[in-house]
């Protein structure tokens, strides 16, 4: 506790009040015979977490409104500084054709913490406030699907979804139909590191071991990427992955924190002390790299996927139970589908985007942008296997271990106590 | 209290301003000054990188000197929220456990009640649990009645660590008074209520007004035991530790000066007043 | 006439609600207060423990069970976090103490009118919140930072030496926090020592060290008893600083149990863990009251 932070100076009475009572024995079992007595109180329990599922007819109940809370990750839209402020274009032209005004927030920085603080708001029927997020696959999605917790899609509201979505966004294993979820971006965990600092070429998940970078290295606290990536480095597909696997992978990460190697472990906040040169190396997000070099003037960060394979994720749009503005929500949804909108977003965030139509606009952009810089890098963009995945990269993309309800608990108990130490 | 020095005291400040001075003399002034600076530094920081004119994401290093955050203090919608929430959350919490924590601690040092035994040890007891117990256990009791959390149980959670603070700084107080004033009162024909205004409020006002300064300001910088019972309200602090993953705007600083100077004005008034008082 | 009858009769009935009233006030008084902190505070102990006791997970509600190897295997699964939180309240107590004491005992002594300029300057800190103060030294203590940067720029330290991430910034960070809760009590118990004694330890020709170690510093324990209480318990259930200046293997219980209520919402392990620090730390103030020699833990306190 903070005790007797005391703000009122040169009154120690605070301190004197607050120890001069004396107390005998007696009012102590006194005390305690009050503690007991309304023990019989404590009867109760915790009630489970499962919701209702939505009702069928849900969106034939829901009128169109002029407002979006939106739940997001960090770097992860297209952005813009016009007169000193952030803006992000793409929402812009959003609430120009439609009228709905977005509160974009960055709050999402992982998926443990993320679904850990709205789980049990949504529990005790409560709204969370957001009306769309973008939640990644694997065990929390699954989870979240399980429970209710998220509503499922009105399909009719999104053409574009299924006039220009990729193939690998229609009907995806973890959410069958696109019944919940559209996908927003997806991604590669692999190897970033920072160049000032880092003088030989990282090409391997073993760089992550090199004792030259002792305390320097980064690794992500999270039962999902961490545990994945580990096992793709020691050659284990991880959809293949068994429970020997996954001790062998633990334990490799294991010995790397416990010689000194990792500094800390991060959420997506490894890209600050990446940048201030705290790190020198660590896991990380394709599409990060590129946006903080985009957003720092002066920041030259890579990415690498290593050669021993990175792990491919998908992030998700979806719409939490309560929401107070679902309609907009889906109109979001079709509008980020639209090849115009998608080539916005994915010039600026360098994810791989679900809308293969992209790349004529991008390269339109390419055409038209005056300054030679910005050409290149709009080619380069609209050429790159980081936005455009390329049949020799996916042969190097792994998805992440699918677990049944009874691995979880095994599973994380296997990895937790890696970065929770 | 401690301003007031005893003579034995100032007789032994004479003997120690004896002419001649070893460089010994010096050692522990200058080291207590060495610590107040540490204990001030990251103060100093602070308010430092209000000022600076930083681009991109990170207030990393300074570079240049500028009034813009100043300018734009109010420009991150989710910021400006918070410290409204913090500020009136604090102000409510003032209020209400000035009035209950105070009629509290002038029941506990002023009247005999049964009961009074247990109830102080409650009272010592819950500013001896740690405070991320405190927050723990209030969870715990929220789960389990399944009460959502939010604003009001900021409220509830605030006032309850507060009112022992504002008890035991009022039950002080109160001890060191002289009850015969208020008999006096009584005898001469004023209501208790009267009495109670005109003789007993205003001895122990000086232990109200620490009281409501420290509930104000334990309120509006707590952290632990909001951030278990917040649910999807944000406070100031709260904010701030989300934020700080991935860098702290300069807006922060900027509230954090601001918060600082108020608090320090404040401070300083109560000083003054109370020199002027003795004077 | 009727006038004076009717001031009598009020004054008569003002009296009878005055004895009525009087005997009742302080229940009066206590009654909010008291209810306030049963509900808040000794209702949601007994729920605390009620729901350390029960079993189940998040998604299918948690019911009573009165299972208690709950408490046998959270403890064996944290309980280096357990330890390494025990041992960094120690030495930052410790610290503090060491840190405290001469500062203390100057401004006390020798402060003179400016004493209360003085303890003005040590809560200056409290006027920024405690998360910025944390951020702060994240900040001064970067690995590229003023103070390390230029080192580094010297070659007094290599250019991968760190403190950030490390025991070290943690343990510094909750000194810092600190301190401030140690030097008050301090200064409070040497302020009110009759300086007299010193005088009269000189006469009888202690030397000044003597006269420190066997009149004053005696005199002061009431007050490092204080001081104690007031740091080592919110150090050790402390959790800012090793999450903002901590980094692997430098988790304390308090991150643990943040972790297991907000993030996995695994209750019962989370509430089982926070009950048993309570207790450790309960048990860890009268065992340490025992060693002081003192009967009762308050009559130690009083200062």
């Amino acid at each position: 506790m903070t005790p007797a932070d005391p703000p009122y100076p040169r009154d120690p009475s605070i301190l004197r009040g607050s120890m001069q009572r004396r107390y005998s024995r007696r009012d102590m079992l006194r005390a305690a015979g009050l503690l007991a007595g309304t023990g019989l109180l404590a009867g109760c329990g915790v009630a489970g977490a499962r919701a209702k599922a939505a009702p069928s007819d849900y969106w034939s109940h829901q009128k169109p409104t002029k407002y979006l809370d939106w739940a997001q990750w960090p770097l992860y839209i297209d952005t813009a500084t016009v007169k000193g402020k952030t803006v992000h274009p793409s929402l812009q032209e959003f609430t120009k054709e439609t009228g709905i005004q977005v509160n974009y927030q960055e709050v999402i920085q992982d998926m443990d913490s993320f679904v850990g603080s709205i789980r049990p708001v949504l529990a005790s029927h409560q709204s969370t406030g957001y009306d769309l997020m973008v939640l990644t696959n694997g065990i929390y999605l699954t989870q979240m699907t399980e429970l209710n917790y998220v509503i499922p899609l009105d399909h009719a509201m999104i053409p574009n979804f299924f006039r220009y979505a990729d193939a690998t966004a229609k009907n995806p294993t973890f959410d069958p139909g696109n019944k919940f979820t559209v996908p927003w971006q997806s991604g590669m965990t692999g190897i970033a590191y920072n160049p000032k600092y880092v003088k030989r070429p990282i090409t391997s998940f073993d760089d992550l071991f090199d004792p030259a970078f002792k305390g320097k290295v980064g690794m992500m606290a999270d039962n999902q990427d961490l545990p994945n990536l580990a096992l793709v480095g020691i050659g284990v597909d991880p959809a293949k992955s068994t429970e020997a696997d996954w001790r062998r992978a633990a334990k490799r990460l294991t010995q790397q924190r416990d010689e000194g190697l990792v500094r800390a472990y991060y959420q997506q906040d490894y890209i600050a002390p990446l940048s201030k040169g705290d790190l020198w190396i660590t896991m990380a997000w394709s599409g990060d790299i590129f946006q903080a070099n985009a957003s720092t003037p002066g920041l030259d960060l890579k990415f690498v996927v290593p050669e021993q394979g990175a792990v491919v994720w998908t992030d998700n749009l979806c719409i939490p139970l309560y929401s107070q503005n679902p309609v907009s929500a889906m109109k979001l949804m079709n509008f980020v589908y639209d090849p115009k909108i998608a080539a916005m977003i994915a010039e600026y965030v360098n994810y791989f985007t679900p809308v293969p139509g992209a790349k004529k606009y991008i390269l339109d952009d390419a055409k038209a942008a005056t300054a030679k810089a910005d050409r290149t890098s709009l080619e380069q963009i609209a050429d790159s296997p980081l936005v455009f995945p390329t049949k020799a990269m996916e042969s190097k993309l792994y998805r992440y271990a699918t677990l049944t309800p009874e691995e979880v608990p095994v599973w994380n108990l296997i990895f937790e106590p890696v970065y929770e130490s | 209290m401690t301003t007031t020095m005893s003579k034995a005291n100032s007789a032994a400040d004479e003997r120690y301003r004896r002419p001649k001075r070893r460089w010994t003399y010096y050692i522990l002034p200058v080291y207590t000054w060495a610590v107040l600076l540490y204990l001030c530094l990251p103060i100093f920081v602070m308010i430092l990188f209000g000022f600076n004119n930083t681009k991109g994401r990170y207030n990393i290093s300074f570079q240049g000197f500028t009034l813009k955050w100043y300018r734009e203090l109010f420009s991150i919608g989710g910021l400006t929220d918070a410290l409204v929430n913090s500020i009136t959350i604090a102000i409510i919490v003032t209020i209400v456990s000035v009035a209950i924590g105070g009629a509290l601690g002038l029941a506990l040092g002023r009247y005999r009640f049964r009961g009074k035994g247990p109830l102080s040890l409650v009272v010592f007891a819950q500013i001896a649990t740690p405070e991320l117990v405190l927050g723990t256990s209030l969870l715990s009791l929220f789960l389990t009645l399944n009460i959502p959390r939010g604003y009001v149980t900021i409220l509830l959670a605030h006032i309850m660590f507060c009112i022992p603070f504002v008890a035991v700084t009022v039950q002080a107080r109160v001890a060191g008074l002289d009850s015969s004033l208020k008999e006096a009162a009584l005898d001469l024909g004023a209501t208790p209520m009267v009495a109670f205004r005109k003789v007993t409020l205003p001895m122990i006002m000086p232990g109200i007004m620490a009281g409501a300064l420290l509930s104000f300001a334990l309120s509006i910088d707590d952290f632990v035991t909001t951030s278990f019972n917040a649910g999807q309200t944000v406070t100031f602090p709260l904010w701030v530790y989300g934020a700080s993953r991935l860098g702290i705007p300069a807006q922060v600083n900027v509230m954090g000066t601001l918060i600082f100077v108020f608090g320090l004005a404040l401070a300083a008034y109560s000083v003054i007043a109370g020199r002027r008082k003795k004077a | 006439m009727s006038r004076v009858h009717a001031d009598d009769a009020s004054r008569l009935a003002a009296g009878g609600f005055r004895r009525r009233f009087g005997r009742l006030t302080g229940y009066w008084l206590a009654l909010p207060g008291g209810l306030w902190l049963a509900i808040f505070f000794v209702v949601p102990m007994i729920y605390l423990l009620s729901l350390s006791l029960m079993t189940g997970d998040f998604i299918h509600g948690f019911t009573q069970t009165f299972h208690f190897a709950t408490y046998g295997h959270t403890i064996s699964l944290y309980h280096d976090q357990f330890i390494r939180s025990i041992m960094y309240a120690v030495i930052v107590t410790v610290l503090t103490i060491v840190l405290a004491y001469p500062m203390a005992y100057w401004i006390a002594m020798r402060g003179g009118r400016n004493k209360s300029s003085y303890l003005l300057i040590i809560l200056l800190p409290f006027f920024v919140s405690f998360v910025i103060r944390t951020l702060q030294w994240q900040f001064i203590l970067a690995d590229n930072g003023f103070v390390l940067g230029t080192l580094k720029n010297l070659h007094l330290v290599g250019s991968g030496f760190h403190l950030l991430a490390t025991p070290v910034a943690v343990i510094c960070g909750l000194t810092y926090n600190y301190l401030p809760f140690m030097v008050l009590p301090l200064y409070v118990s040497i302020e009110r020592l009759d300086s007299r004694l010193m005088e009269a330890a000189n006469d009888l020709y202690a030397s000044k060290f003597q006269a420190l170690l066997r009149v004053v510093f005696p005199l002061t324990v009431p007050g490092i008893f204080a001081g104690v209480l007031m740091t080592f318990v919110p150090v050790a259930s402390d959790f800012v600083n090793a999450q903002l200046l901590g980094g692997a293997k430098t988790t304390m219980i308090g991150n643990v149990i943040y972790t297991l209520y907000l993030t996995n919402n695994d209750y019962a392990g989370a509430s089982a863990l926070s009950f048993t620090l309570m207790g450790v730390l309960l048990i860890g103030i009268f065992v340490y009251a025992r060693a002081l020699g003192t009967k009762d833990v308050m009559e130690a306190a009083a200062l």
